[in-house]
């Protein structure tokens, strides 16, 4: 298997039919991502983050090109590719411990024991801290635990690949740094392969191993790409006076709003 | 008269929802405001304005029925005499002198157990029919002409089917039943399986579940609350059918009663019935709302 090339998207390219004619959303999009590594798109609202994130899912087809994963066409969605949704998309009717179940049930269930399939959910929720709300519903818990809980469902399958689409976009700034710092600290022990979508400079420089920035739509495309070169673990405080972060931080910011603004403003 | 079957029992549910208070007039209407006493000085305004306006409604109609007996020379009851009969009515509800001449009780009990029966099989394929048609555009597009063409359909013309084919009046208004309960319990499900969140069907699809995983996990508790609307509209017009069914086949039932208590020209039992009816149609709905509001999850909504 060719692990520097673990997701391979070549030359893809969406468009979807509107009342209008047809929309083109990407274009000319091609991106690998290596075993184990984790990449954000970032863009400005509407660029087509989500949708590239969606064709690697498997929840929509490109309309051009073709995307591969450990060498393999991706044609639908699968519980390899695990997906954390942007509002937890959380079942409301089952507690947390079954939600993640529902998902361990279907990945391991052929294979293992009841009593293995509930350690498996155990070990999920306490992994994020939730040990003490598995028998809570949805419903009764923080907007912050709902997206523990949907992290914990997806890593619970074990993925080969964990997709993210803005997982703490509707968070506060706190629950979210606390919610990035465990993230950091479970693809650590996972090495889990992640692709992330986020529209939170800060949060693309601090979780990625490399930045991925796309040109505002329509026809969005893949601008640049950036390296983040430094070394894990990564520690927040330390890190706000790391040059190669400030350097970071400050070619994604030039890239979103010096060049990518005026073509927002040429649009508009 | 269609459109009034098909809403009136929604607009009656949805105000009973809101106040469950308002839609039981014959609850003493002091009690709830007497049972929690607050702490402030007590709320006579409120106490008031609960009270005063049901009563002053049943005192108008009081009113209206006493002005009709007394202009009336054709023998028409003045509440009095109605409730004397009705004191009587009750006292042996359960008597039977053959099959002609039964208790009140008796009658209900036979209405009920025919849309009991109408309604139970209606549910049975109406159910699943709705989610099959919700859940595969195919069959959607095969259905929805057939459901728009029939569902309009008054009740009543489905009766001389009924008797054609099942060859007995009591089958015949178990028939109408069902099939003038079955389009809102087809419809509401088809429409709750459609509007599940694309959120909770894109879960589905990631973790990749079968189709009965789907429907126990995703599909069913999803829906529940339309379905349980739908069931709640197909009691109503159930009870609303059942009446009018029982007055053209005959046998035992409150139709018939009703039916029968003209031609004897008791007119204080025909009003009494219209009590009747009326307060088991209450009853029925009360306790499906119930029913509903126990399963309904508030996140389903947002």
């Amino acid at each position: 298997m060719n692990e520097a090339k673990y997701i391979d998207i070549q030359n893809v390219e969406q468009a979807f039919k509107t009342p209008k004619g047809s929309f083109v959303a990407l274009r000319n999009v091609g991106l690998t991502v290596a075993k184990g590594e984790f990449v954000t798109l970032i863009g400005h609202s509407g660029c087509g983050k989500s949708t590239l994130l969606n064709l690697i899912a498997g929840l929509t087809t490109p309309t051009e090109g073709v995307l591969l994963c450990a060498d393999r066409e991706i044609r639908g969605p699968g519980p390899e590719r695990a997906v954390v949704f942007q509002n937890h998309s959380l079942l409301p009717w089952l507690t947390c411990f079954e939600n993640v179940y529902l998902a361990v049930e279907r990945v391991f269930g052929a294979a293992e024991g009841k009593a293995r399939l509930r350690e498996r959910t155990d070990a999920a929720l306490a992994m994020v801290g939730l040990s003490h709300a598995a028998a809570r519903r949805p419903g009764e818990i923080s907007g912050g635990m709902k997206q523990r809980v949907g992290i914990a469902r997806a890593l619970s399958m074990e993925p080969k690949v964990l997709l993210m689409d803005e997982p703490f976009g509707a968070l506060d700034a706190l629950t979210r740094a606390k919610l990035q710092d465990e993230l950091l600290a479970i693809v650590a022990k996972t090495r889990s392969t992640v692709v992330m979508v986020t529209h939170d400079v800060d949060e693309a420089v601090l979780l990625s191993d490399r930045i991925v920035m796309l040109t505002n739509g329509p026809a969005a495309t893949i601008g640049e790409v950036l390296a983040v070169e430094i070394p894990r673990p990564r520690n927040r405080v330390e890190l706000a006076e790391d040059p190669a972060y400030v350097h970071a931080r400050k070619a994604v910011i030039d890239f979103l709003y010096t060049r990518q603004a005026h073509v927002e403003k040429a649009a508009a | 008269m269609v459109s009034a079957v098909f809403h009136s029992p929604l607009d009656t549910g949805l105000s009973a929802a809101a106040s469950p208070a308002a839609a039981r007039p014959h609850a003493p209407p002091a009690t709830p405001a007497a049972d929690t006493p607050t702490r402030p000085p007590r709320d006579w305004r409120g106490l008031w304005l609960r009270v005063l306006p049901p009563l002053a409604g049943f005192g108008l109609l009081v009113l209206l029925w006493e002005l009709v007996a007394l202009s009336s020379s054709t023998g028409f009851p003045s509440p009095r005499e109605t409730w004397t009969q009705a004191v009587e009515v009750f006292g042996d509800p359960f008597y039977s002198n053959g099959p002609n001449d039964q208790g009140v009780g008796w009658n209900v009990l036979s209405s009920l157990q025919r849309v009991a029966l109408g309604f139970g099989l209606a549910a049975l394929v109406g159910i699943p029919a709705g989610f099959a048609i919700g859940r595969f555009e195919f069959l959607a597009r095969m259905f929805n002409p057939l459901i728009s063409l029939l569902r309009p359909v008054s009740p009543l013309a489905w009766l001389p089917i009924g008797l054609l084919v099942f060859k007995g009046a009591n089958p015949a208004a178990i028939w109408t039943i069902f099939i003038c309960s079955i389009w809102p319990m087809v419809i509401n499900t088809a429409v709750g399986v459609q509007r599940v969140p694309s959120d909770y069907m894109n879960v589905a699809r990631v973790l990749d579940l079968s189709e009965w995983k789907i429907l126990t996990r995703i599909l069913f508790p999803a829906v529940l609350p339309y379905m349980l609307t739908g069931v709640r509209l197909a009691v109503g017009t159930a009870w609303l059918v059942i009446v009018a069914a029982e007055m053209l086949t005959g046998g035992v039932g409150i139709g018939f009663w009703v039916w029968d208590e003209w031609n004897n020209l008791n007119v204080a039992n025909i009003i009494i019935a219209i009590f009747v009816i009326g307060i088991v149609g209450l009853v029925l709905e009360w306790a499906l709302v119930r029913l509903a509001t126990a399963f309904t999850f508030e996140e389903v909504r947002s």
